[in-house]
């Protein structure tokens, strides 16, 4: 994925995104930082094609992109399964397979007790968790995430970012994913994009060196620490 | 979640307004001691009971010219909410026009129903109607405009057509509004068809309640006016029971609003 000297201003004059360019390789998880509301969500949305840039270009050749958000973003009047078929139900698959398919997206993500729930029954982790699903119903070739587990409890949040890195060993889908949580970017990626203060221009891009199975534990390590801290001095210079 | 409450605890504290309305009702009219002026609640029920066969029956009349205006009120006002909902600029153009249901005194367009349609049931559905519509109206376009911005994003990453998005996005999210919209209009297209009745209802045989209440009224029979009235106010309240239980058995499992009413 290249992104060329994407430019971004808003209606209101309010310049989001100057000059920035970044290139993504094929299955490569990358986190990227930045203080609050310095453009990460506006990047995001520009390479899902939810909004134009101003200039500059994005090229992602061909491939499936998937988009979760912030919050769980479910349809309560439909249940779990139904849920997570959307997105192949919306692209013109027929039921069994999509049924099959989403059953299989939502073992993966420990919700294959949950199939016939509905929304309003689930706890805000389990909801993410659908959302996740729904996410990878498809087989994504592309999944962007918009700090998606910033709502959620500091245990829940652990225990769906060790899914998340889970589903990616798994899959090995290129992963962008936004957050302000130091911890769960060095925790998650394999490369860390921060971003300076708005208008957003990247102030660092950081190797993650830490192995591809990360069991929980890894985050007491001094090597997680050590790499932690050299995010969060990358986020300090960028102002934030 | 919060537990249902029992049908016991649900009922008892209008029914005892009920009673207590009942018994000042029958104080003051028996203190008052003017038939004419206000009934006591014995002699209502009496003349209720007495001409049940004529209230039955203007009550069917009423009910079919209800009935008719209020689905014409549903399904023409959702359309409408649809319709108007499609743009902006459809919006702006619009909109405005459809606050003359709102506003239009009924009394004033009377004598062109009764112009264009005569005296009896169409006319008196149209009145019926014309009170009815607006609140549908409103209350489809403000759901279908509330959606979920996310979730609309989410249906565009997907392709999905402008079809699907009406169909499995905005309409099933605008229901609760839809049902509020509906909820209201039930009430208004009974008080819409009684006013009609008054203006442009036909005599005889098949009259309605709301000529029930202009005849009787000028027979002097104030009982038989406060027994009509009884008995209009019962049909709209069972028009806004029936909504109600279409909404629960429709959102009951996934909407907030409709798990504490």
């Amino acid at each position: 994925m290249q992104i060329a000297n994407l430019h971004k201003v808003f209606d209101n004059d309010v310049v989001a995104i100057e000059n920035l360019s970044l290139e993504i390789n094929p299955g490569e998880f990358v986190a990227i930082l930045g203080p609050s509301g310095c453009g990460k969500s506006t990047l995001l949305r520009i390479i899902a094609g939810l909004e134009k840039p101003t200039g500059g270009t994005v090229q992602i050749g061909q491939g499936k992109i998937a988009y979760v958000f912030q919050d769980s973003h479910l349809l309560p009047w439909r249940n779990v399964l139904r849920n997570a078929a959307l997105p192949l139900e919306l692209a013109g698959v027929d039921r069994a397979d999509r049924i099959a398919a989403a059953r299989e997206a939502l073992s993966q993500v420990g919700l294959a007790d949950a199939v016939q729930r509905y929304p309003a029954q689930l706890s805000g982790g389990m909801k993410m968790r659908v959302s996740m699903a729904r996410a990878m119903v498809t087989h994504p070739d592309f999944l962007l995430l918009d700090e998606p587990f910033a709502a959620l409890d500091e245990i829940n949040r652990q225990k769906l970012d060790e899914q998340l890195r889970k589903l990616w060993l798994l899959h090995r889908m290129t992963v962008i994913f936004v957050t302000h949580s130091t911890a769960e970017a060095t925790f998650l990626a394999d490369r860390a994009v921060v971003l300076s203060a708005r208008p957003a221009r990247i102030v660092a891009d950081l190797l993650i060196d830490l192995p591809a199975d990360r069991p929980a534990a890894i985050r007491s390590t001094p090597a997680f620490a050590a790499i932690t801290q050299k995010i969060y001095d990358a986020l300090e210079r960028g102002g934030a | 979640m919060k537990r249902t409450r029992s049908f016991f605890a649900v009922i008892w504290p209008p029914v005892l307004v009920l009673i207590a309305a009942i018994i000042t009702l029958h104080i003051w009219a028996s203190a008052l001691d003017e038939p004419f002026l206000l009934p006591t609640p014995r002699a209502i029920v009496r003349i209720a009971i007495n001409r049940r066969h004529d209230l039955l029956s203007a009550l069917g009349t009423t009910t079919e010219a209800a009935l008719i205006g209020f689905f014409c009120s549903a399904g023409g006002g959702i359309a409408a909410g649809m319709a108007l909902s499609a743009s902006s600029l459809v919006r702006r153009a619009f909109y405005p026009y459809t606050v003359f249901f709102q506003t239009v005194p009924i009394i004033a367009v009377a004598p062109l129903l009764m112009i264009w349609c005569g005296p009896g049931l169409p006319a008196v559905a149209l009145c019926a109607f014309i009170v009815s519509v607006f609140p549908v109206i409103a209350g489809t376009l403000t759901g279908l405009l509330s959606t979920d911005p996310a979730l609309e994003d989410l249906f565009r990453l997907y392709g999905a057509s402008r079809w699907a998005k009406m169909w499995k996005l905005r309409l099933p999210s605008a229901l609760p509004s839809i049902f509020t919209g509906l909820r209201v209009a039930a009430g208004l297209a009974v008080i819409g068809t009684v006013v009609g009745e008054f203006l442009v209802g036909v005599y005889g045989p098949n009259e309605g309640l709301g000529v029930r209440i202009v005849s009787a009224k000028k027979q002097g029979r104030t009982d038989e006016v406060f027994a009509a009235v009884l008995v209009a106010s019962l049909l709209g309240l069972a028009m806004f029971a029936i909504i109600n239980l279409a909404a629960k058995l429709l959102l009951g499992r996934w909407h907030a609003s409709e798990q504490d009413h």
